[in-house]
């Protein structure tokens, strides 16, 4: 008796740091991928890095000969990020944020059942599947890739993140506060301006900052659509660069290789403080 | 604003998502019927040829689901050891302390990274280790793949499991712990079989994320047309494929890439309802 107890106690502890162990093992990969960035990336960073356009690969040739660093920088992918993004944000916050109202004011009905499904099947859908669908969609019937294309595959990527966590955030405030303003004469379409939306505020915002920051990164619905640019571009009808774009070309051409570190710690960067800042947004609103 | 052109307006927003959804599935079939047309709906799904060699143009996509399959397996399989952990950490030993939710913010911020990213790391870490420790020659290949495939979709099944150990009610444990049960038979006999159901549509879910992972499967898979032999031996994936020929293909090639695309998107759409009608149901027992 005594020894099974016994035996039954050290399952016990074994169990306990059993998982210990493992779950503190799950950080090992997140320093691992962040100190190789760091280490290898942050003497790259330099003003001209921000500034500059990528060279070419001629030029990057000559300056690996002469034992010169890159000239260039990834400005060009910055603008280009910055322009689709922004595009993508215009068109992909208004609706989403209208369509999660919908959703969480008519939640009983058919049509908002078969919604909520669809937004859930168009989150699930493989970013490679979105660009495929610009492609066909956008870029055959406008005869060439355009910031215009990679700015519809952002914002088709956003669409279903700022539905969910709009129809969320507003599903979670007390009914008493929409009663309130209705019993105050107000009709659904004030109460819903005046009262739910400035209520959820702190909800929608960190959504929205949430689908920056996962689209922002994404490279596999941009290579058909806004395909690329080695010099900055303003226009939105041509190919148009974006940072992880220039990260896939620098790791596919022997000449650029070193410049990846650089541009891949920008992206990891400002991906991660985006993700923090969210999440902490979220908890000091909450509160 | 008028009440009519506030409904109108929120009903416009919603059809939205049904429009885009509906375009999704018809661009994919009309563009894909060409490659159904010419080699059969199953003769293409069970051929494992693909050469464009012109005049002789032959596609079939079964090494590329096969390449999918196996990647998303085994990213599962060496997922659970870390995830299921992660969850009792956040979801039972530690819950609600500042332990727990700096872990929590660590998996957040690993769902955070870019994928491309984690192909760059898997590349120039990864690679040269397994080649070190003379797992394949090449380095590249199934495995390589699916060990960051792994990594990526832990946040994902490890997050929601979470959720679900965390709702196991306080009483049943209490009951059992009044028994004289230990912990690990609490988590064994209680956790487990109550919140089973949640955590297993949990794993669900990180499948249908492993699915359709592009550019990390793209840069470590090894990128060869035939079906994988081994764990250790390179291949494509369905998302991978497409990643590497769409650029250049047309014609016929292109169609295949699609239909290989609509095959993606039906496999990861019935994946993630299954998983989500299991959430739903979890939820309300």
């Amino acid at each position: 008796m005594k020894v099974r107890t016994k035996h039954r106690l050290i399952k016990d502890k074994a169990l306990l740091w059993g998982v210990c162990f493992f779950a503190a093992l799950t950080a090992v990969p997140l320093i691992a991928i962040l100190g190789e960035v760091l280490l290898r990336g942050y003497d790259q960073l330099s003003w001209s890095f921000f500034t500059e356009p990528t060279p070419t690969a001629y030029k990057a040739m000559k300056a690996i000969e002469a034992g010169e660093p890159i000239p260039g920088g990834i400005a060009n992918g910055i603008i280009g990020t910055m322009i689709m993004l922004g595009m993508a944000v215009v068109v992909a916050v208004p609706v989403g944020i209208l369509c999660g109202a919908y959703l969480a004011e008519n939640s009983k009905r058919r049509f908002a059942q078969t919604v909520s499904y669809l937004t859930d099947l168009l989150q699930g859908t493989p970013s490679v599947i979105i660009g495929i669908i610009t492609y066909i969609w956008v870029v055959v019937p406008m005869k060439g890739y355009s910031a215009i294309a990679g700015s519809v595959a952002l914002c088709i990527m956003m669409l279903p993140l700022i539905i969910r966590s709009t129809e969320e955030t507003l599903k979670i405030l007390p009914a008493s506060l929409k009663e309130a303003g209705l019993a105050l004469g107000g009709n659904s379409a004030r109460v819903m301006l005046r009262v739910q939306l400035p209520a959820a505020f702190g909800g929608i915002f960190t959504g929205v900052l949430l689908a920056i920051s996962r689209v922002i990164g994404e490279t596999a619905p941009l290579m058909f659509t806004a395909l690329g640019c080695s010099f900055i571009r303003w226009s939105i009808d041509k190919p148009i660069s974006a940072v992880p774009l220039l990260i896939w070309e620098f790791f596919n051409d022997p000449n650029l290789q070193e410049l990846i570190w650089g541009a891949s710690l920008f992206l990891l960067l400002f991906v991660l403080s985006l993700n923090l800042l969210s999440k902490y947004l979220a908890k000091k609103w909450n509160q | 604003m008028n009440d009519k052109l506030y409904r109108f307006l929120l009903t416009a927003a919603a059809l939205a998502v049904p429009i885009v959804c509906g375009g999704v599935v018809y661009a994919l079939v009309t563009d894909a019927y060409a490659a159904f047309e010419h080699f059969g709906f199953l003769k293409f799904l069970t051929s494992s040829e693909w050469s464009y060699t012109e005049g002789a143009e032959q596609y079939g996509a079964l090494p590329f689901i096969t390449g999918t399959l196996m990647t998303t397996a085994l990213a599962l399989l060496f997922c659970i050891p870390f995830s299921l952990p992660v969850a009792l950490f956040v979801g039972e030993y530690f819950k609600g302390t500042k332990v727990a939710s700096v872990l929590a913010t660590v998996t957040d911020l690993l769902a955070g990274i870019p994928s491309i990213i984690y192909g760059l790391w898997g590349f120039y870490t990864l690679r040269p280790l397994i080649m070190a420790l003379n797992i394949s020659p090449q380095g590249s290949g199934i495995l390589t793949a699916s060990l960051v495939l792994a990594i990526m979709i832990i946040p994902y099944a490890a997050s929601l499991s979470a959720e679900f150990i965390k709702m196991v009610p306080n009483d049943l444990k209490e009951g059992a712990y009044s028994l004289g049960a230990t912990r690990a038979e609490v988590i064994r006999r209680v956790v487990f079989p109550v919140a089973g159901s949640g955590i297993f549509s949990s794993y669900i879910l990180a499948i249908g994320r492993a699915l359709g992972e592009t550019m990390t499967v793209t840069m470590l898979i090894g990128n060869t047309n035939n079906i994988p032999e081994s764990i250790t031996s390179t291949g494509n994936s369905m998302a991978s494929i497409i990643a590497n020929q769409f650029g250049e293909a047309d014609g016929l090639r292109l169609s295949s890439l699609i239909a290989i695309g609509l095959v993606l998107f039906l496999i990861t759409a019935i994946i993630n309802l299954i998983g989500k009608v299991m959430i739903k149901r979890a939820r309300i027992a």
